[in-house]
């Protein structure tokens, strides 16, 4: 159904990959043309190292069509390390309380099942909480 | 530039209206409108939805409304921004007439949620998000409400029941408005027990989806505000102003900073204070952008708006009232058509035709609608003659 944008955004998704300012060296998720912060041209890719914190998150009862087989989940705007906030599905909660201003780290998980008839599985970034 | 004036208004009254299409319950506002101006001639009709490319397989709506409404050979449009697309199409309508290009045009609001059931309602509404990276991880709007609320709670520590001043201020006015959804009040006891949707908002933080239209006949025809019906509103000022699409992509996801800029804007272009406002329909989809819409409206400080609404008197007989006809959550939301409503209700109150919910002596009114939350605000003040 949406392979082409998938496949387009593959990289941002599976290696939380973004971008570094070449002017003011900002960090920037997800990619865009031009800098939040300075304005220049954005274009080169930064990998970045999925550490981060929770700043907010809520649990999800309704989901929409391709993402029921995981409810409830705990979806969360985490805060990277490096800046930028996203937002992503906390996984790999087990016994863990989710609390604002928890530290957790990137993982790749299956988020969605497309709707078509070969019922697709797109892969992305979760994050879970830092073991220790 | 033309002075414009609101000649006309009609609505539908808001509901799950199976029965109803597009273009039947557009025409019903419609004809509202018109009939209240004196059947004038129109030269444009600007049409503001949501959900009907994606819920009704129907894009270009503008023409089928005028099409059916028997509005041939005029000029059409129809306008989408999210939740604020009714409020974009009086923006729209507002600067044809404004700059004199246009004369005399209809303003409609029309939303049809229930052309589609089940979890695909929650995917078609989702899209007024950033789809690659916030719909594409299962959040929808309702859950982006929820952050915010979780965020907020934990910022400031009001009490929980608090959060819940608005929307039974809503229930409260919306019995007496007879196009409203739900005309019966809430308990603070019954908001403190409602179920959770998503922690830790609940049912009754969250404005119910809806269909319905709404409509506005607008006119730099001086004349033609004379032999209207009812006395013109003059619409003093309009203004749009964007945030970022994801909430993530905010420096600072609670300060709604676009609803500040908005709103200065509006009060400098209408020349007025807060202090001559005598009513704001302000954007109540759910209970936590009321709170920060005011707060970024600088009527409360940050992490006080929850204390401003619950602890002031926001009745219609109070320092500042608010959703006087029961605002989105107890009218009903009826998505990119509610900006459209808020729009008639303010006349309403301008006109003095708000019956037991009345604003005495109003005569100066603030709408604000939004797209997301505060993705896009557009604002709107209005002032009786
Ligand atoms: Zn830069």
């Amino acid at each position: 159904m949406e392979i082409p944008r998938h496949w387009r955004l593959q990289k941002q998704r599976y290696g939380l990959v973004g971008e570094i300012c070449p002017h003011c060296s900002a960090k920037i998720f997800p990619a865009r043309d031009v800098c939040p912060e300075c304005g220049g041209e954005a274009k080169e890719p930064f990998r970045f190292s999925g550490k981060g914190s929770i700043y907010s998150y809520t649990v999800m009862n309704n989901a929409p069509v391709g993402f029921e087989r995981g409810l409830p989940y705990t979806i969360a705007l985490v805060k990277l390390d490096e800046g930028p906030t996203v937002t992503a599905q906390l996984t790999d909660l087990g016994a863990n309380k989710v609390e604002i201003g928890m530290p957790v780290q990137m993982v790749t998980r299956r988020i969605k099942e497309d709707g078509d008839e070969r019922g697709m599985l797109i892969y992305g970034y979760k994050f879970r909480p830092v073991m220790g | 530039m033309e002075k414009v004036y609101i000649a006309g208004i009609g609505q539908t009254a808001v509901g799950e209206l199976w029965k109803r299409s597009l273009e039947s319950l557009s025409n019903e506002a419609i004809q509202g409108a018109l009939k209240e101006a004196g059947k004038p001639e129109v030269d444009a009709l600007y049409a503001g939805n949501l959900l009907a490319s994606a819920a009704s397989s129907q894009a270009n709506l503008g023409v089928k409304i005028a099409t059916n409404s028997g509005l041939d050979g005029i000029e059409t449009m129809t306008t989408e921004a999210g939740e604020a697309s009714g409020a974009a199409a009086l923006r729209l309508g507002y600067l044809a007439v404004r700059s004199g290009y246009v004369r005399t045009a209809l303003v409609v609001g029309v939303e049809k949620y229930t052309d589609i059931v089940g979890s695909s309602v929650e995917n078609v509404i989702s899209q007024t998000m950033d789809y690659d990276f916030e719909a594409m991880q299962g959040l929808t709007p309702l859950g982006q409400a929820g952050l915010l609320m979780a965020r907020y709670l934990d910022s400031y520590h009001p009490p929980r029941e608090a959060l819940g001043a608005l929307p039974i201020l809503a229930h409260a006015n919306a019995i007496n408005n007879p196009y409203a959804m739900y005309r019966r009040a809430i308990s603070t006891d019954a908001y403190h027990k409602a179920g959770l949707v998503c922690d830790p908002l609940n049912l009754y933080d969250a404005a119910p989806y809806a269909d319905g239209a709404a409509a506005l006949l607008i006119t730099s025809d001086e004349k033609l505000s004379q032999t209207a019906e009812k006395a013109p509103i003059e619409i003093t000022a309009s203004t749009s102003t964007i945030d970022a699409l994801a909430l993530h992509d905010r420096p600072d996801a609670l300060a709604f900073s676009a609803v500040t800029i908005s709103v200065q804007k509006a009060l400098a272009r209408a020349g007025v204070s807060w202090s001559e406002i005598d009513l704001f329909e302000l954007w109540d989809a759910y209970s936590i952008f009321g709170i920060l819409s005011v707060e970024a409206c600088g009527l409360a400080a940050h992490g006080e708006g929850w204390r401003w609404l619950a602890e002031d008197d926001h009745s219609p007989k109070g320092r500042l009232p608010l959703v006087t006809m029961g605002g989105n959550k107890a009218r009903g939301f009826p998505l990119g058509a509610a900006g459209v409503y808020q729009a008639v209700e303010a006349v309403q109150q301008l006109r003095g035709e708000a019956g037991a919910n009345q604003v005495d002596g109003a005569k100066t009114a603030m709408i604000q609608a939004m797209g997301g939350p505060a993705s896009n605000v557009i604002t709107h003040i209005f002032s009786k003659l």
